[in-house]
């Protein structure tokens, strides 16, 4: 297989493994306005922090090139998503509910990502922020209409995850070397067994 | 010299070995958060042994091994605690885990340089045990990522720990006194087996 086909094969299943599904997050209220309930929101969803951090040094340790194209596709895609999600959860309120959650998805895959340190082409890096970031916008801007946060309430989330994604990228970007990219790679592992056990939970 | 670097290092871990018996099991409650996931590993001796073990087993190897057994350790623990928390049983869980023990701490007392693939099969057969046996006994809660999260670094410090003291290998003294931490760990395994089968 040249590593070409590897790469499509590889972005391909990512897209379909992150099939779309309702939101099932709780907003946490501030009192201080919508977009900081969204700050608060996304600092607080570990299950929405934890694949961005993932993203954001798995991009980090391919180099500064990956990192800063993550640093802006990602709070991007996730804009759209959350801007799409608004929409249709205002056009179809019906199709959101019932769907079983499928947070602990994203961490496994970027998680293992990570402990793996796979060599990548920038395509891949940003294909997978913009599906990751479409996939979890999309849950986020459902939980916003929801919540009557709207389009402020994601733009909360979108600002809190540039600084996240950023910091975490230029971090790892930075650090790697001897035993600092071993332990991005050790984080990785935890993020990824901390998905496979979100899997069981859900599952119990 | 002696009684600083073996002697003193050599009962502290005597003593340990002396400790209550292994209480890896939670007393009852709800998986409320971070710090009760964080405390499930480190409650049971035979947990912390183990963990402790695979560093100082990871450090005796050296590269590739010390970064490689910590890594993938987590990620195949939470694959035998996903077949817990499934409820697929697994045979012999408390004889597994204390065969970690007497593995782990003979391959550290004997200093033995197995080949990095045959380490990883071992580390990675026992992890399946006590992540099974701690997705058996994980509580039912609301919070199960936090929780998850403070179980899964707390064993990633466990390794931490026994990396840190494992690096005690690069003397000559501390290469005893590492031998000496082996056989202690198995000792205890043998305990735990007696423990487990009586």
């Amino acid at each position: 297989m040249t590593p070409r086909r590897a790469e499509t094969i590889a972005a391909l299943g990512f897209t379909l493994a992150l099939s779309p599904l309702s939101a099932h997050a709780h907003l946490v209220e501030t009192g201080l306005g919508p977009v900081y309930d969204g700050i608060a929101h996304f600092a607080l969803t570990f299950e929405d922090l934890l694949p961005a951090v993932a993203l954001a040094i798995f991009a980090g340790l391919r180099g500064t090139d990956h990192a800063r194209r993550v640093a802006w596709v990602l709070p991007l895609a996730w804009l759209l998503g959350g801007l799409a999600g608004i929409a249709a959860r205002s056009a179809m309120p019906q199709m959101f509910g019932g769907v079983p959650p499928l947070g602990w998805l994203p961490m496994l895959l970027l998680g293992g990502l990570v402990a793996a340190d796979l060599k990548v082409s920038m395509a891949v890096t940003t294909t997978v922020a913009a599906v990751l970031g479409l996939f979890l916008g999309l849950a986020n801007g459902v939980a916003m209409a929801q919540a009557g946060a709207g389009t402020r309430g994601v733009l909360g989330i979108v600002s809190a995850l540039f600084v996240v994604t950023a910091l975490a990228a230029a971090c790892a970007a930075a650090w790697q070397s001897g035993w600092q990219r071993i332990a991005w790679r050790v984080v990785g592992s935890w993020i990824a067994a901390s998905g496979l056990l979100l899997l069981g939970w859900s599952l119990r | 010299m002696f009684r600083s670097t073996v002697l003193r290092p050599f009962t502290m871990l005597l003593l340990g070995a002396f400790a209550t018996p292994a209480l890896a099991h939670i007393e009852g409650g709800q998986a409320t958060g971070f710090l009760t996931g964080f405390a499930h590993p480190i409650s049971g001796l035979d947990h912390v042994l183990a963990m402790v073990a695979v560093g100082l087993w990871g450090a005796q190897l050296g590269l590739p091994a010390i970064w490689i057994l910590p890594v993938t350790f987590p990620i195949v623990m939470a694959l035998g605690a996903l077949l817990g928390l499934l409820g697929i049983p697994l045979p012999g869980v408390e004889i597994g885990i204390a065969a970690s023990a007497i593995v782990l701490g003979t391959a550290v007392l004997t200093g033995r340089r197995a080949p990095l693939f045959v380490a990883a099969a071992i580390v990675g057969l026992f992890a399946i045990f006590h992540g099974h046996a701690h997705g058996t006994e994980l509580p039912p809660g609301e919070n199960g990522l936090l929780y998850s999260l403070g179980f899964v670094i707390a064993t990633g410090c466990l390794h931490a720990i026994g990396i840190a003291i494992g690096a005690v290998h690069r003397w000559p003294s501390g290469q005893v006194a590492l031998r000496v931490a082996g056989g202690v760990i198995g000792l205890a395994g043998v305990f735990f087996l007696w423990r487990a089968v009586a």
